[in-house]
């Protein structure tokens, strides 16, 4: 048998595989644990080496998944609300970032101006500041504005967080995109406008997908401003939910397993589908012309 | 189709000028190249007719319509880049009739010119794959595609041929000419490659430190250069030079170099300023030499053996020297030659120009 120079021989392969597997074991183990929680019924596990759950049932899903409050106007299905909270919170956090990031990484790749690098640095000093500096000032600014408890104020202030982190990725992006492409739409018959909307958009696709998914991703898991903005059990995020599950008084690791497995099956969804996105964004600089 | 006519071009970037004052006029329908090493200008003044760069002084007339401030798209020209700038999202099909839908062109008229074009280029079996999909020289086909589909008054090619392994590119600069014999269109060409300058052009300009050093067609630039630098740009291997002094001979005078041999100069081909005692710069093309006793002493250093031919390297009067010697003479190195030169050109030392009558 000949293999190619650049294959790995039958040694290397072993090797490889073997970190591998101890990454996969290491990184589901935890997963395990909360899969065996959420479907044990009366007996959980507690210190087995291979977590497996005892009497399965879906009990614990159903208590979590029929949650509700009675209000003046009605009964309301709390989870039902909830998911949607995380879901719009979420996919509006994204759709904001995105429309604000786009063409300010556009700008920051291809055009001089003024003020151009001081403002980079500005935007850079933004993200060395942990979100808690910041709590008691948004708390007070979104009282004032009345936002709390709102969808829009935490919306306002994931994007915010969001919006610089974007910026960088997509700038580097748009930089990756040769000037050539939208020279030639504009000898071909484009205005500028034009040659960004139907060149450079298109060929940062993958790259505005990646940036999009995790803005998602990180308004969907964002936990300590939901809890400090958000007081109302109807206006709530889905990890505020997942919290409740352990308090001072009772701690439900079965609910919180069921609801940790039931908050993820969205997120998994989504990267299922953008996945041929995220691979074609990881490997697309290596394509010329 | 249409004239191209070019004034006092200035073009800075930053502190730099890299065109100071280029004026050029290409006639309608012609094939020119703007040949030059890197840094000449050649580029930014093909990015100044296709308006992707604006001047900051002098004008560009496309036939009798002033383009200096348009926009690329108001000037009717197509452009082929150098890396393809293929649109990577559309197909093959897609990148040809992109320019026309932006001219909102009628269905039918647009799948008429891309079939057209495509027959022409040999792309037909390649119109539903994308870039990735396709080689470099078949990249290269599309890119031409995408600029002849249009119809434009005005080609501009920029160093089209470069990322093209050697074989590929002599015969895509082949096609590249018998497509612009077939269409007629006015094209300017840049390279820096002097056989594409010489093989392609109808009408050459030399380029350097961004003036126009000499223009006209390429093989009178070849065989009258009017500088040093035009000299020594064109033809391969380069030409020699060396350094030598005139001085009185009879009615006439001579050259002599360094080491004391002696070179005759033709008063009626050189200029009138000949004086004894005035520093030239001595060239001779490796191919205008003849191994005969008597000549100037060559001392051979290497022999590069082409086959048919070789090139001997080696010196004279000091200086590095190359002669091109037929296959069938004996030469290996160490020996020591003795060479006469069929063609000599003459130069200010200074200056750089030619002393040859005009």
């Amino acid at each position: 048998m000949t293999r190619e120079p650049d294959q790995p021989s039958l040694l290397e392969s072993i090797g490889a595989h073997v970190v591998l597997i101890l990454a996969v074991i290491f990184a589901l183990y935890p997963v395990l644990w909360v899969i065996a929680l959420a479907f044990s019924g009366s007996r959980p596990p507690v210190a087995e080496m291979v977590p497996l759950p005892h009497d399965a049932t879906l009990a614990h899903f159903q208590e979590v998944v029929s949650t509700t409050k009675a209000t003046p106007d009605g009964s309301i299905w709390l989870f039902a609300r909830q998911l949607v909270n995380s879901l719009v919170v979420s996919i509006a956090t994204a759709a904001v970032g995105i429309i604000i990031a786009v063409p300010t990484a556009y700008a920051l790749a291809r055009f001089k101006f003024l003020g151009k690098e001081r403002g980079v640095r500005a935007l850079l000093a933004t993200q060395m500041f942990p979100t808690v500096a910041s709590l008691i000032p948004l708390y007070l600014l979104l009282d004032r504005l009345h936002l709390l408890d709102s969808r829009t104020g935490l919306v306002v202030c994931y994007a915010a967080t969001s919006v610089p982190f974007a910026i960088f990725q997509l700038r580097a992006a748009f930089e990756a995109i040769p000037v050539d492409l939208e020279e030639a739409a504009m000898v071909d018959g484009a205005t500028r406008f034009e040659a960004f909307l139907r060149v450079v958009l298109p060929a940062a696709r993958p790259a505005i997908a990646v940036t999009a998914l995790f803005a998602f991703m990180s308004a969907y898991n964002e936990f300590i401003l939901a809890a400090t903005l958000l007081s109302k059990a109807e206006m709530f995020t889905l990890p505020i939910v997942l919290q409740s599950y352990i308090n001072q008084y009772d701690t439900r690791n079965d609910l919180f397993a069921a609801g940790a497995i039931l908050v993820s099956v969205p997120v998994m969804a989504l990267f299922y589908v953008a996945q041929r996105h995220l691979v074609a964004g990881l490997t697309a600089g290596g394509v010329k012309g | 189709m249409a004239s191209v006519t070019v004034a006092k071009l200035l073009k800075r970037f930053g502190q730099t000028e890299v065109l100071k004052g280029v004026s050029l006029s290409i006639p309608e329908g012609a094939f020119a190249v703007l040949v030059g090493p890197s840094g000449c200008g050649k580029s930014t003044l093909l990015r100044l007719l296709a308006g992707l760069e604006i001047a900051d002084q002098g004008t560009i007339h496309f036939g009798s319509r002033d383009v200096t401030r348009l926009e690329p798209r108001d000037r009717d020209i197509s452009m082929v880049f150098q890396s393809y700038a293929l649109y990577p999202h559309l197909t093959v099909r897609e990148n040809l009739a992109f320019g026309l839908k932006l001219r909102k062109t009628p269905a039918a008229d647009i799948a008429k010119a891309v079939a057209e074009a495509s027959k022409m280029l040999g792309l037909d079996a390649l119109l539903d794959r994308l870039p990735r999909a396709l080689s470099g020289g078949q990249r290269q086909r599309v890119a031409m595609g995408r600029a002849i589909v249009r119809r434009s008054s005005l080609f501009l090619f920029d160093e089209p041929l470069s990322n093209l392994d050697a074989a590929l590119r002599a015969e895509v600069r082949v096609e590249i000419r018998k497509l612009h014999d077939r269409l007629g269109t006015t094209s300017v060409y840049v390279t820096h490659d002097q056989v594409e300058a010489m093989t392609l052009a109808d009408v050459l300009f030399v380029l350097n430190k961004g003036v126009v050093e000499q223009s006209g067609p390429p093989l009178e630039i070849f065989s009258r250069p009017a500088t040093r630098f035009v000299a020594g740009f064109l033809g391969s291997p380069a030409m020699n030079f060396f350094d030598a002094h005139l001085e009185r001979k009879d009615e006439g005078f001579q050259a002599v170099a360094k080491d004391g041999f002696t070179m005759p100069v033709h008063p009626d081909r050189f200029a009138g300023e000949l004086t004894a005692g005035r520093e030239v710069s001595v060239g001779v093309r490796p191919h205008d030499i003849h191994v005969t006793p008597g000549g100037a002493p060559f001392q051979v250093s290497i022999v590069e053996a082409l086959g048919a031919e070789s090139y001997a390297h080696g010196t004279i009067a000091g200086s590095p020297f190359v002669a091109r010697v037929e296959a069938s003479t004996p030469v290996k190195k160490n020996d020591r030659l003795e060479i006469s030169f069929a063609e000599m050109h003459l130069f200010d030392k200074q200056t750089g120009v030619s002393l040859r009558a005009p």
